[in-house]
């Protein structure tokens, strides 16, 4: 029989709207959400069953037999696995205390379940990815807004001009956002793209910069100072809304356009001609601060000062701008609850919120735990449990990571298929993937708030479980049995709703409860209150940042240009793979199987490197890797650019394993690079020597 | 006369090849066989932007299809809407018709040993749906376009 179920797409972490058809436990199709995505999908979208039924994922929990890393496994149940666990666990805290264990994941609606298991256990030290990822950009609109990076959504198809540094949303796929822009540049609408190289996005331009790699952040300075300049900006916003503009005046007189054009490399008369565009455009245009900004030693201010453009716009809270989402309260509805539990009273071992004032204490910083963990100063780290989270991938230089790993006891990881920290861990904990598995109730923030819910389409096809029952087991036997009181996903979500009234039923129709019919909007002259800083302005100058030392509006410092040979290390996506996460699923591996490095023309030439040639990449430290050189006339000569995820050295992963480039493994010493304003990892300052390498065969000598 | 075609709107088109793995996921197809592809022409600078077009194939559903002249077991029927499909009872999976095809459209799928080829769906399309491709093109770049005689 034919079932129909809607759900969220777990290929990667945008979460589309997804329906997915059923038949005698197989799934049989997957399309966006009808009433949402008029059934647009990506590539990985419909790699969903490819997953499933992947054999090259664990299919039951592994303990570790012999050293870390070396690959060899002991098939148990879950119950032995969960003994396991819980008895290190239970003496790791009786002789170092709860505040010795780690439980890592990535961010999301789902997070609350990880983050309370870490508090009952008594610890304070729950993280995300987040400091490779989109930490710099939410302290920056944090420090000028009051409000983090989800603080505002961005009405892309109202808008008459948008504004990407680097954000290539064409690769980095948000299905619903990319249908906007499509919309939006259909009718007429603008797109202005600055990057090193050509992208996907790019290709889609009504305007194009290539900039000097690492200079993103001076012409964003031009920029401001031509619109100040010519007065383009809405004063009666600023005079409303905005402190110590004064300040950023004075500061921004030096940074010309025609300064800029220089520092970046581009052209005076296109900066010019932009601002032109976007005094048309005005207060329609969206400069987006960036998703992924942990890049420069700069991204922060580059992060912030983009803002700064979005409040010169005076675009906030008005169609085609900025737009402040919406919860429950807006639309006079209750919100779902959370299980959730008080963050103990002890130093987070990465010193956010003691050492580091200025930072949200939410996920704190993962790169800052290394240094804790190697020092045991203010406390040992003995446990670590990642989330569907693979520190190997997502930060860099691994190696530096697993001497900080070894002085634990006890690491574990919980995944839908191996990653290169569980290859390294001593116990896997297989998840079930998205299709297989029940997820709370979350909640989508927007002009129209909804719920939405992960719905399981088929029986798990090997013996694996839903995170829930994974972190109840283990609390269960660790004795926090008040962490997690349900026996069920349904029981659960049963509690969840409570508060609003609805039952599951409500979700039938469309896959998800809209809280409002109509879009809320707040007034836009009417904004008090909506900006948290502690004066309720939106505040040029942060004084969070200057008790902290740190500059809110700060002087532009030319980045470094590589020395002879060497190279930028530049890295992005494809809209193909996801990280590290879908090399190894055969429908994307089958369309992109490895990377290339990206290389200027002129450059390769020098190098005698043509379009295909094997090239040796080598590490400071004399780390090398090989990899087919890509050679274009759209990078820019300083840099190398390659897509992030491959290279992965997973023996059972036959597909990936050892395919293609990892760029973070190149990364070397990266993990003390670190954006002491943001929080952030500054993952494009590091330097790679690129060469011709003896692997490309002169002659072939043999038949 | 042909009563369908696909057609791609280049300007929405990102180059995402999703339409590839659509048709492969509702075909159940193995590593092997793609049938459609998403294409594009080396970047060229236009107006200080590197721009390129992607261009969209798959069966032509050819007014007199070669593949099914030589096929000898006439597995390959047009059917009145135009659409080009295999009979999978009657195909030997001999692939003649690959070589037949001026474009090399039709490929093996190994998990069957039969001829598959773009047949815009027709299950789907017989139910009333779009293909696959089109469906869940993720910028809704691909038309299903129904022609009418004026
Ligand atoms: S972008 Fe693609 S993979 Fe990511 S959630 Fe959406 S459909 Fe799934
Ligand atoms: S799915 Fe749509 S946008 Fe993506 S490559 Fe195919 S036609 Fe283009
Ligand atoms: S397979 Fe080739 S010959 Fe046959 S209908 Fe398609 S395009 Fe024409
Ligand atoms: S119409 Fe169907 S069979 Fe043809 S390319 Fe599209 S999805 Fe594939």
């Amino acid at each position: 029989m034919k079932e129909s179920v809607y759900s969220i797409c777990g290929m990667c972490t945008v979460r589309c709207p997804i329906r997915v058809e059923v038949e005698d436990n197989e799934v049989t199709w997957i399309e966006g959400n009808p009433h949402l995505l008029d059934g647009a999908l990506c590539a990985k979208g419909s790699a969903g069953p490819a997953l499933v039924k992947d054999d090259e994922r664990p299919q039951q929990p592994l303990i570790r037999e012999g050293g870390r890393g070396a690959g060899r496994w002991k098939e148990v149940s879950w119950e032995t696995a969960y003994d396991y666990i819980a008895k290190k666990l239970n003496t790791i805290k009786k002789e170092h205390g709860p505040e010795s264990l780690v439980v890592s994941s990535r961010g999301g609606p789902w997070q609350s379940m990880y983050k309370a298991f870490c508090h009952a256990f008594g610890s304070p030290n729950y993280t995300n990815h987040d400091s490779t990822c989109g930490r710099n950009t939410h302290h920056a609109s944090l420090s000028l807004n009051g409000v983090g990076r989800k603080g505002f959504v961005y009405d892309i198809k109202n808008s008459k001009h948008l504004v990407l540094f680097g954000r290539n949303m064409f690769a980095s796929l948000r299905i619903a956002e990319n249908i906007q822009t499509m919309d939006m540049l259909e009718k007429g609408g603008r797109l202005t793209y600055v990057d090193v190289r050509q992208s996907m996005t790019g290709l889609k331009a009504t305007r194009f910069f290539q900039v000097r790699p690492g200079t993103d952040y001076a012409l964003i300075l031009g920029i401001i100072n031509e619109v100040i300049e010519r007065k383009l900006y809405d004063q009666k916003f600023i005079d409303k809304y905005v402190s110590d503009f004064d300040q950023l005046c004075t500061f921004i007189e030096e940074y010309t356009p025609a300064w800029a054009a220089k520092e970046c490399g581009v052209k005076e008369k296109a900066i010019k001609q932009f601002v032109d565009e976007i005094a048309e455009d005005m207060p329609h245009v969206i400069f987006h601060p960036g998703w992924m900004l942990t890049r420069y030693q700069d991204s922060f201010y580059a992060s912030r000062a983009l803002h700064i453009l979005n409040v010169l716009m005076g675009n906030i809270e008005i169609k085609g701008g900025l737009l402040i989402p919406k919860g429950p309260g807006d639309c006079n509805a209750k919100g779902i609850q959370n299980v959730d539990f008080p963050k103990p009273d002890i130093k987070r071992a990465d010193g956010v919120g003691w050492k580091y004032k200025h930072f949200d204490k939410g996920p704190g910083l993962q790169h800052l735990f290394f240094p804790t963990m190697l020092s045991e100063d203010p406390y040992p780290i003995k446990a670590w449990i990642a989330m569907r989270h693979d520190p190997f991938t997502c930060m860099p230089d691994p190696e530096a990571q697993k001497r900080a790993f070894d002085k634990c006891d006890l690491l574990v990881s919980i995944d839908t298929h191996y990653s290169e920290f569980g290859w390294y861990a001593d116990v896997i904990l297989p998840e079930s993937t998205y299709l297989e598995r029940d997820n709370p109730i979350c909640l989508q923030k927007g002009l129209k708030p909804r719920l939405a819910v992960r719905r399981k389409c088929v029986d798990p096809v090997f013996d694996t479980k839903p995170s829930w029952e994974i972190f109840k087991n283990l609390a269960d036997r660790c004795d926090m049995k008040d962490y997690f009181p349900f026996n069920s996903m349904e029981k659960y979500w049963e509690w969840q709703l409570e508060p609003t009234g609805l039952t599951m039923k409500d979700f039938e129709e469309k896959g998800f409860v809209s809280l409002t019919d109509e879009p809320v909007m707040y007034d836009p002259d009417n904004l008090e209150g909506q900006f948290k800083t502690p004066s309720g302005k939106i505040e040029m100058v942060s004084k969070k940042l200057t008790d902290a030392g740190l500059d809110s509006l700060k002087p532009y410092i030319s980045p470094e240009k590589p020395s002879k040979g060497k190279f930028r290390l530049v890295y992005g996506r494809s809209a193909i793979h996801t990280h590290g996460h879908t090399i190894n699923n055969i429908l994307l591996y089958e369309l992109m199987p490895k990377n290339t490095l990206w290389i200027n023309t002129r450059v390769a030439s020098k190098l005698n490197v043509k379009e295909g040639d094997i090239v040796d990449v080598i590490a400071v430290n004399g780390f090398k890797q090989r990899i087919r050189a890509h050679v274009t006339d759209f990078i820019h000569p300083e840099c190398v650019f390659t897509v992030h995820g491959f290279g992965r050295q997973i023996p059972l992963q036959s597909r990936a394993y050892h395919a293609g480039l990892s760029d973070q493994k190149l990364m070397v010493g990266m993990l003390d690079k670190w954006d002491k304003a943001g929080g952030g990892l500054n993952l494009c300052e590091s330097f790679v020597t690129v060469r011709r390498s003896a692997r490309n065969p002169r002659r072939r000598v043999e038949l | 006369m042909n009563k369908y075609m696909i057609y791609l709107n280049t300007i929405r088109c990102i180059g995402c090849h999703a339409c590839e793995v659509h048709c492969k996921a509702n075909k159940n197809l193995p590593f092997g066989p793609i049938l459609c592809e998403i294409d594009h022409k080396p970047l060229k600078s236009i107006r200080g932007v590197p721009k390129t077009e992607f261009s969209f194939r798959s069966c032509y559903q050819c007014e007199d299809p070669y593949c099914g002249d030589i096929c000898p077991t006439d597995a390959i029927t047009k059917r009145e809407d135009g659409i080009v499909v295999v009979d999978d009872e009657k195909c030997i999976g001999c692939m003649a018709c690959a070589g037949a095809c001026p474009w090399g459209i039709p490929q093996l799928n190994p998990l069957t040993n039969k001829m598959v080829k773009c047949d815009y769906c027709v299950d789907r399309v017989d139910a009333g749906l779009k293909p696959a491709c089109v469906t869940k093109c993720t910028t809704h770049a691909l038309k299903f376009v129904t022609m009418e005689v004026v």
